[in-house]
């Protein structure tokens, strides 16, 4: 009997797909980050506000009440009831609340549900790019593979159908988009939609739609993808609390889509995550019932805030497109002629102002910045003085 | 034009300029606004909220209830006016309920304020009778809560 022993390499416990994976670009910042002092910060990904008084409230009480068990894989019924109609109030779309919504322990979730449930070994998921963090890593984990198509600022960074097409293979699968746009603010103009809603049906594609910037969006009616003509069967809609109620803490979000989506997904729900927490659903609940009139307080608040970051960007000389939706801006950093990781990090030693470079968002996020408005008058003021002072010296 | 003062209400000291951005319009159109509003009496004053506590400042505070017989013709109007003149009178309502008048009173101590109802209003001749409460502990003034507890601080990075 021969025995060969191997020596182990150190990450050899850590499987191949594993390492394949490089860790968030905003991760690495991060790390940086805490080395400095007395940093503003534009650089969160999430409100400045916290949760509203009367949803904290209703999820103290459901405590006191000793709801603290689990609930149905799908989430509580009454949930997924007040989702039902909210959906039919927003955007006139019928979803049964016992067969096609899934709770999910927040949007992330729900990403990660609809591609394991639908991609076999190498199907590819076609994504704008820059994008969202998590959406190459989350294709690559559930076996997929990420076609990014590029997005630029000549065209307020929408994707756009006729990029979209000539990339369609045998295996591409489905067409994930997020819109409005973490890390862009873009949104996409319900002309363009249409044109992807017809190739989702030339190919017979699925959508997937992160839609959980939905309510935060300025002087325009958000589309929701799903109630495009015929789409309703073939898109799988994510949305979730974190972003219009200021709930990213209590990770609760959703997933809707056809009875046989929902099922294959809460296939994986339930033997990995169960249920999402009783109390986030309870709060989600009140949210859904009286949630408007803060939510509307709150996309007020930033719409102020967004014109004035995007007046002071481009006085400063960093050229940016007006965003129209979520909390970020994405200027342009051409003229210091700097990489975005460079700028973002002198700019942190030197002014102490924390951005995140575009190019933690994609190869086509090279060249930009995201800066967060969900931060205070003040912040933004003074951190605009101080990039200010920072562009001016590095002015190529 | 509603958002111009909304801002206003929450940071007095917003400049027209930053506030012609926030609300998309030009700087001189917001001048205009805030000057007619100024001169109308839209915007009644600038004021700053101050946690007098902090400052070690003992004022005392009390709202009193206030009963009393209006008048033919002018209703509660001339005694309420009799009332609010009174430099010690933060406030003055008219309310619906057990009493007519609710009157918040602001003074040096509690002799103060103790003088003013035994010595100006409780003699007044339409006043019925007087409830007086001291104020004990101030949470929340103006829309604003006073004495936050330490802020929960956001990671300075997120995706």
């Amino acid at each position: 009997m021969s025995h060969s022993i191997q020596v182990k390499a150190l990450n050899s416990f850590i499987s191949q797909k594993v390492n394949n994976i490089s860790p968030s670009g905003i991760r690495k910042f991060f790390d940086l980050l805490s080395s400095v002092e007395g940093v503003i910060s534009l650089g969160i990904g999430e409100p400045d506000f916290i949760t509203p008084w009367h949803i904290r409230e209703a999820a103290i009480y459901s405590m006191e009440k000793g709801y603290t068990m689990y609930t149905s894989n799908y989430g509580l019924l009454q949930l997924r009831q007040e989702l039902a109609k909210y959906l039919k109030l927003h955007y006139e779309l019928n979803y049964h609340p016992e067969h096609e919504i899934l709770i999910t322990v927040g949007t992330s979730e729900g990403l990660d549900l609809a591609l394991r449930a639908i991609l076999n070994p190498d199907d590819e998921v076609i994504i704008p790019d820059p994008c969202y963090v998590a959406y190459v890593p989350d294709i690559i984990l559930a076996g997929g593979v990420p076609i990014s198509i590029p997005t630029c600022k000549e065209n307020d960074f929408v994707i756009s159908a006729s990029d979209i097409e000539p990339r369609i293979t045998k295996q591409t699968r489905a067409i994930l988009i997020g819109y409005p746009s973490n890390p862009t603010g873009a949104v996409m103009p319900h002309e363009e939609l249409l044109k992807i809603a017809k190739l989702a049906q030339k190919y017979n594609l699925l959508v997937i739609s992160d839609e959980i910037y939905a309510r935060l969006v300025y002087g325009i009616e958000h589309t929701c993808f799903a109630s495009l003509p015929g789409m309703k069967e073939q898109t799988i809609l994510l949305g979730g609390f974190s972003k219009a109620y200021a709930m990213t803490g209590w990770r609760i979000g959703y997933v809707v889509a056809n009875q046989e989506l929902i099922e294959a997904m809460t296939k994986i729900h339930q033997y990995t995550m169960l249920c999402a927490p009783i109390t986030a659903q309870m709060a989600a609940i009140e949210a859904l019932k009286n949630g408007e009139r803060e939510i509307e307080r709150m996309r007020k608040e930033y719409d102020g805030r967004r014109r004035l970051m995007v007046k002071r960007l481009n006085d400063i000389g960093l050229s940016c497109f007006e965003p129209k939706g979520a909390f970020y801006t994405f200027p342009s950093i051409e003229i210091t002629g700097m990489s975005s990781e460079e700028f973002a990090e002198k700019l942190l030693l030197e002014e102490k102002v924390a951005v995140v470079p575009g190019s933690a968002f994609g190869q086509y996020g090279e060249g930009f910045l995201r800066c967060c408005y969900a931060t205070s008058l003040a912040n933004i003021e003074e951190a605009l003085a101080k990039m200010g002072r920072f562009v001016k010296k590095y002015k190529k | 034009m509603e958002q111009i003062f909304e801002i206003l209400e929450q940071n007095a000291r917003a400049t027209p300029e930053q506030i012609a951005t926030m609300v998309g319009m030009p700087v001189s159109e917001v001048e205009k606004i805030i000057k007619q509003a100024e001169e109308d009496k839209t915007i009644i004053k600038y004021k700053t909220t101050i946690d007098w506590a902090k400052l070690g400042k003992g004022e005392v505070w009390a709202l009193i209830e206030v009963k009393v017989t209006p008048q033919r013709d002018v209703g509660f109007d001339i005694i309420a006016e009799r009332i609010y003149q009174f430099p010690q009178v933060y406030s003055a309502y008219l309310v619906s309920g057990a009493y007519d008048l609710a009157v918040l009173v602001r003074a040096k101590n509690m002799q103060e304020i103790s003088s003013f109802v035994t010595e100006k209003l409780a003699p007044l001749e339409q006043v019925q009778s007087t409830v007086t409460h001291f104020l004990l502990k101030r949470y929340k003034e103006n829309g604003e809560i006073l004495q936050l507890p330490k802020e929960v601080g956001r990671l300075p990075i997120t995706p």
